[in-house]
């Protein structure tokens, strides 16, 4: 992965790792004066103009759109996720408790249909499920970032023991098998969350945090790892060496000369981070140890219509497709972005 | 060559030291013995029994003696109550009373004829198509396979695995739900009953492959030499095939040495989905039952497999390319 060249003050063609920009180029012989760009202002031109990025973008503003405005229109639709609808009508489960109604009960007061067993409304429930994951790999990603990001720095930019130390830590962190790790421990950190003596039921709040501090435990180093790489070949650099001889503090050369060429790394692998740990939260909830009944979940709903996949099948369809998009958009959302900020890098 | 491997042992010894340290802790202490007595014990437990069971378990030690009792176990065998545990002991299961040991072994077969699988068709298939793109680059052909691959990307195992299922075993019934047989007894058999959970692998896997194999197949053409060897008037295929796609193997060479690893180590979901008695399912299982000898030895067995594989991948890589030099 490259970083950002300093781009010269409208002085010659705004150029980014190297490669020129066709607009500019167009554009120099003109009698336009030669426009000077940030390096933000760049990828931004850069990003617009791939379609693909702008439409998975745009796919994934919905989705987060949903998330925040779920309640609303779940109110609008008139229904929520908590209720069960079968108890209170009792022409919409037969007496297995599947929906009465082909395709899993559709129709136009249900849109997506009932949930077997319970008669909850698929509809509001997968609106609500995509805040579980949104939300929990939105914190996963922000954390991550943070720790990863000051670990890695210091590693590379202090080096000697601090460098062992985390590079070490990052060794076995990669070395370990994540999947089996992640479900081993997430019901070890809820138990730790809890009182034990209480034997009640485990707050939501303490579920959402076991998930998330397995996730961020194992998480970090994926980022650190990257830039402590990046920041061990920036150290060498002219400009830092001349930060250093002009006598600017460690503080000033981390913050100001290393942190602003670090940007780039640092948003690309959090945009590729979100879907990663959308699926992973969803995998374990899918396995039976993440958020609990009753709140919504896609994994959970996947693993319910698995559950009844011979007798029910379609029941596994909404929140199936459903993620399979919004992983698919953020996918190629991730990919634009980062073709977007590292120009020279190929896929 | 030889410093090479007393330092990578040494380092894996040590990883493998940190890995059961910390996760003996969070198993058998943190939780404090009241809970790791109830969980043996089951619910219905009288207090003579509890106190029998923590005294089995060695709950009543300080720390440190409990953990060092459990790693001289693994090396020669402990007793734990009234029944002897051969090396390499991981102890008892609290749900099934059996040796952890011999249900891992019994699982590891299955996990391995998983993984090898997987490995296999993700090599030809997903490496195979890459090279194909990078042949093509720039056709209509090669625009089809990238967008595959995005699209084989977006699955998850568990979306994947009850797609091909619904498909092949509950509407058409072409296939039996996938089975694991004993290679040795019945190698058809063994292909064919786990040729479902493979492709569901091949598939989530493909993506990485092709992509890297494509972009670094198309850096290599663009190289000096491909254009050296073009002068001397190769044929195409000889520079495909011999020079550039040699030189496009390291990096997928890495990735392979990750995914190697996790494949070893147990695919959860991939078992868990397929009902396939691997080390995965074990763990999943183990989670629902809190049968902490079992969750610790599964965690041991497979950070120790990820490590080894790691370290036969690093092999492998001077193999293939003979600039790298092991140190």
């Amino acid at each position: 992965m490259s970083q950002f060249q300093v781009v010269p003050d409208g002085g010659g063609l705004p150029t980014a790792g190297g490669e020129v920009e066709p607009e500019a180029f167009e554009k120099a012989p003109a009698e336009k004066a030669i426009v000077g760009r940030s390096p933000r202002q760049l990828a931004w031109i850069r990003f617009r103009r791939d379609k693909a990025g702008v439409v998975s973008g745009c796919v994934v503003l919905f989705f987060v759109l949903i998330a925040v405005f779920a309640p609303l229109i779940a109110k609008l639709y008139g229904k929520d996720p908590y209720t069960h609808y079968g108890n209170k009508d009792p022409n919409l489960l037969n007496d297995y408790g599947f929906p009465m109604k082909p395709n899993g009960g559709m129709d136009g007061e249900y849109w997506f249909g009932v949930d077997p067993t319970l008669g909850r409304d698929v509809f509001t429930q997968l609106l609500y499920g995509i805040r579980t994951s949104l939300l929990i790999a939105v914190i996963v990603v922000l954390l991550v970032t943070a720790i990863g990001t000051v670990l890695g720095i210091l590693a590379g930019y202090l080096g000697g023991k601090t460098d062992f130390i985390v590079s070490r830590a990052i060794d076995v962190l990669l070395a370990i098998p994540s999947q089996l790790f992640f479900i081993a421990f997430t019901p070890v950190a809820i138990a730790l969350m809890v009182d034990d003596s209480a034997r009640t039921e485990t707050p939501v709040v303490v579920q959402f945090m076991g998930v998330i501090v397995v996730l961020t435990i194992f998480g970090w180093c994926r980022i650190a790892r990257v830039l402590r790489g990046q920041v061990l070949s920036l150290r060498e650099r002219e400009f830092v060496e001349a930060a250093k001889v002009s006598g600017a503090s460690s503080r000033r050369i981390v913050f100001r000369e290393l942190l602003p060429n670090l940007w780039a790394p640092i948003l690309i692998v959090a945009t590729v981070d979100v879907p990663t740990y959308v699926v992973t939260e969803s995998a374990l909830s899918f396995l039976g140890v993440g958020v609990q009944e009753p709140t919504p979940d896609w994994g959970r709903m996947i693993r319910k219509g698995f559950d009844q996949l011979s007798t029910n099948p379609s029941y596994i369809m909404f929140p199936a497709i459903a993620m399979l998009l919004f992983v698919l958009a953020f996918n190629l959302l991730g990919d634009a972005v980062r073709d977007a900020l590292d120009p020279k890098s190929d896929r | 060559m030889l410093r090479f491997f007393v330092r990578r042992f040494a380092g894996m010894i040590g990883i493998l030291l940190v890995i059961s340290l910390i996760t003996f802790y969070l198993f058998f202490a943190a939780s404090g013995p009241d809970d790791v007595v109830q969980m043996s014990c089951g619910r219905f437990c009288t207090e003579e029994a509890k106190a029998g069971v923590r005294h089995d378990l060695g709950l009543d030690k300080p720390f440190f003696e409990q953990y060092w009792v459990y790693m001289t176990g693994i090396v020669m065998g402990r007793d734990i109550g009234d029944r002897s545990c051969s090396a390499p002991c991981l102890g008892y299961s609290f749900s099934s009373r059996e040796p952890v040991t011999e249900r891992i072994q019994n699982g590891f077969p299955t996990t391995l004829s998983l993984a090898i699988g997987a490995i296999v068709l993700m090599i030809l298939i997903g490496v195979g198509l890459g090279v194909i793109a990078a042949m093509k680059r720039g056709t209509r052909t090669d625009k089809v396979l990238t967008t595959v691959a995005v699209v084989a990307g977006a699955f998850q195992i568990f979306i994947l695995g009850p797609l091909l299922l619904l498909i092949f075993v509950y509407e058409t019934e072409l296939m039996d739900l996938p089975k694991y047989y004993a290679f040795t007894d019945n190698p058809g058999k063994w292909a064919t009953g786990l040729i479902l959970p493979w492709i569901c692998l091949m598939v989530i896997h493909m993506a990485m492959y092709t992509r890297l194999t494509r972009s670094a197949m198309v850096d290599a053409l663009n190289d000096d030499y491909v254009r050296t060897l073009r002068a001397k008037g190769l044929s195409k295929r000889d520079i495909y095939i011999k020079h550039a796609f040699r030189g496009a193997l390291s990096p997928v060479a890495t990735i392979l040495g990750i995914d190697i690893g996790i494949l070893m180590a147990g695919t959860v979901i991939t078992e868990f989905t397929f009902s396939l008695n691997g080390i995965g399912r074990l763990a999943v299982l183990a989670v629902e039952d809190s049968d902490l000898p079992m969750m610790m030895g599964v965690v041991l067995v497979a950070a120790a497999i990820t490590i080894i594989a790691n370290l036969l991948v690093d092999v492998a890589y001077a193999v293939i390319d003979p600039r790298v030099r092991l140190y």
